[in-house]
């Protein structure tokens, strides 16, 4: 057991302090929540100010501990997350980089980790949302394409994505093909006709997802990574990358708002409060640990070489309790008014906060996880 | 950075589960329930393989090790319910002749508590006054209480050896329900094929492996407030832990034959010993 890092770690920790410390102020100002072409040009454009730095690529190709140690100090410092870029590079990135031909590399990768190109995410849909492998979108083949048919939901930055990793079934149920097989992994292009995108509306105001309609649009089969029928095999894929390292740069970020509390209530008072300390300081123990247990995994991932595996799960469930509860005693903290007024930052967060336990595979699906694949209970008695 | 355990590690958690199967198993801790008294001769057995010398220097007769070895030795202790004042004898070796080897048994106030004083050849600190609780809960852990509500707050070395203990407690309730869950039978299936018996079991191991990042985390850094987070993480594990496990046993779990209610009541008694609540959170909020 040992949290020490090489002297080559602890080299990329310092140029990469040095040259965030010069870039930061340089960045634009920040874009208003609701608007999402302002939004997307400032994140694609954080992105590529990564990539002619030398750093596109560490989300992918760097070990583990040198992609912990960038988001640690990403995020310590401020800098922008990887917002719109989310899907592009924690999801649909590593699967074709993983699963894809060696043309689908060379057409995609680039483009995403240069911010030309954003991507969004075609999975759930109305009537299949935890049960992913219920989807009923279609894919019918004709010739060299697929002409896609169906609707899909939840789909995060729809509007603003040049690219949808989408699910179809390809085969449909039967017999002798059961549900989680006859599923396709196929890169849709959002500017093909016969897509409907409708925003959806979040309970924090917010559109970053919306509902998608799918008329007969027409994908070349090239677009298929992996094999027809077999895309439930390659969603596993992009679905460990999800639970596995997602949320490292979020708990460094709970942390640092943890600071902010309580140098927040030591101002206003609150800090006498000794109920509101004992929150705050349990919430302390909680992401301390949690950022322990984030080296724990990061450090089996490193010595197994592999792509995080179940363990994620238990993190996951863990951490997104824990950072609904951060902002609830954000809103003690910020007591009375402001803990109802949703222009503040704070605020928004709390409302935000509400979909961690939904969203990536609801708590209770992480916890049949748990169960069934870590401590082997039996599978059934839904 | 290799935050995971070294082969040796391995080999040292293995190697003391198996001889602490061996020494005091399901039997020896019944026969210990049943009012046998400090066993001696285990305790000089533990001593001869180097449980309370463990990180004297070799020079002086110890094995030479660090506290992240202590931590996995403890966490052995606690799967295994081992009885007597583990913690204050091995702060003791080197210090006390004969606690390294198991010879002498060294007890000490925390807290205004005295474990195991009658059966303690020494007993370091004031303990003047103390008055033996008539019934304490846990059956396996004798209790002396200081007068005049005296308190000494344990050395962090301490809490964190109670925490590594609470931490293998916590894995054994896990593992107990789990197997429980398998084997019984209810509505013509196993109980673990129910969504709520699993996701109580999930629970456990959630709190389980957060309480076991930070007590590892802590036995590396030494940080007394990583020492804080991880005495409140363990001994929620520990005592939710035995809460929940006497929840999947069912009736089972409510009886005297079930081992389940000595995993509760020695939870509770090391968070009382090794360090109060309060104290830790104070701490963890002095850190903010």
């Amino acid at each position: 057991m040992d949290l020490t890092y090489t002297g080559e770690e602890e080299e990329f920790r310092a140029r990469l302090r040095e040259w965030l410390g010069g870039v930061l102020p340089t960045l634009p100002a920040k874009p208003s929540p609701g608007d999402w072409p302002g939004r997307r040009a400032y994140d694609t454009g954080w992105q590529r100010r990564l990539y002619d730095a030398g750093y596109g690529d560490v989300h992918w190709d760097a070990s583990p501990t040198t992609r912990l140690i960038f988001l640690e100090e990403t995020e310590r410092a401020g800098a922008p997350y990887v917002g719109a870029n989310f899907v592009g590079l924690l999801h649909a990135g590593p699967t074709i980089a993983a699963e894809g031909t060696a043309a689908q590399r060379e057409r995609w990768l680039t483009p995403v980790l240069r911010g030309d190109e954003v991507w969004c995410q075609g999975f759930s849909e109305p009537g299949a949302g935890s049960d992913l492998a219920s989807l009923r979108t279609k894919a019918v083949r004709d010739g060299d394409t697929y002409v896609v048919s169906g609707s899909k939901i939840w789909t995060s930055h729809a509007e603003v994505a040049d690219w949808c990793e989408l699910l179809v079934r390809t085969e449909p149920v039967s017999a002798e093909v059961p549900k989680h097989r006859g599923i396709t992994w196929l890169a849709m292009p959002m500017d093909a006709p016969g897509i409907t995108v409708r925003p959806l509306r979040t309970l924090a105001g917010s559109t970053e997802f919306a509902e998608m309609f799918l008329d007969e649009v027409r994908v070349p089969v090239d677009n298929r990574v992996g094999a027809e029928n077999d895309g439930w095999r390659v969603t596993m894929v992009t679905l460990s990358f999800e639970r596995g390292t997602a949320f490292v740069g979020e708990v460094v970020a709970c942390r640092r708002v943890l600071g902010e509390l309580a140098a927040h209530a030591k101002k206003s008072g609150r800090w006498d409060d000794a109920v509101l300390r004992r929150e705050l300081a349990l919430l302390t123990a909680e992401f301390g640990a949690l950022w322990r247990l984030t080296q724990w995994n990061v450090s089996e991932a490193q010595a197994s070489g592999g792509v995080p595996g179940v363990g994620g799960s238990v993190f996951k469930l863990r951490y997104s309790h824990a950072r609904q509860r951060l902002y609830d005693v954000a809103a003690g903290v910020l007591g009375g008014a402001g803990a109802l007024d949703a222009g503040q930052e704070w605020t928004l967060d709390r409302l935000s906060s509400l979909s961690y336990t939904i969203a990536a595979g609801t708590s209770q699906i992480q916890r049949n996880i748990v169960a069934e694949r870590i401590l082997g209970l039996p599978k059934g008695g839904r | 950075m290799h935050f995971q355990l070294t082969e040796e590690q391995r080999a040292l958690r293995d190697g003391t589960r198996a001889l602490l199967a061996g020494r005091f198993g399901r039997d020896a801790l019944r026969a210990a329930v049943d009012g046998a008294g400090l066993d001696r001769e285990l305790w000089r057995e533990l001593g001869a393989a180097g449980l309370f010398g463990l990180c004297l220097p070799e020079e002086s007769g110890g094995v030479g090790l660090g506290l992240a070895e202590a931590v996995l030795v403890f966490e052995e202790c606690g799967r295994a319910l081992v009885p007597g004042p583990l913690v204050a004898t091995f702060l003791a070796a080197g210090e006390v002749e004969g606690a390294a080897t198991g010879e002498t048994v060294v007890t000490t106030p925390y807290n205004g508590l005295v474990p195991w004083l009658d059966a303690a050849d020494v007993a370091l600190g004031d303990t003047a006054g103390a008055e033996p609780l008539s019934a304490p809960v846990d059956p396996l852990t004798p209790l002396h209480r200081l007068p005049g509500g005296e308190r000494t707050r344990p050395p962090w070395r301490a809490t964190l050896l109670y925490a590594a203990e609470q931490l293998g407690s916590a894995g054994r309730t896990l593992d107990m329900a789990v197997q429980h869950a398998r084997e019984r039978e209810q509505f013509g299936q196993p109980v673990g094929a129910f969504q709520a018996v699993k996701h109580l079991c999930a629970e456990m191991l959630v709190r389980v492996e957060v309480a076991r990042a930070a007590v590892y985390a802590a036995a590396v850094t030494g940080d007394p407030v990583e020492v804080a987070a991880a005495e409140l993480l363990a001994d929620q594990a520990a005592v939710q832990g035995a809460r929940d496990c006497l929840q999947v046993h069912g009736g089972m779990g409510f009886t005297w034959e079930g081992d389940v209610h000595l995993h509760l009541k020695r939870a509770w008694t090391r968070a009382e010993l090794g360090g109060r609540a309060r104290d830790a959170e104070e701490a963890l909020a002095a850190s903010l």
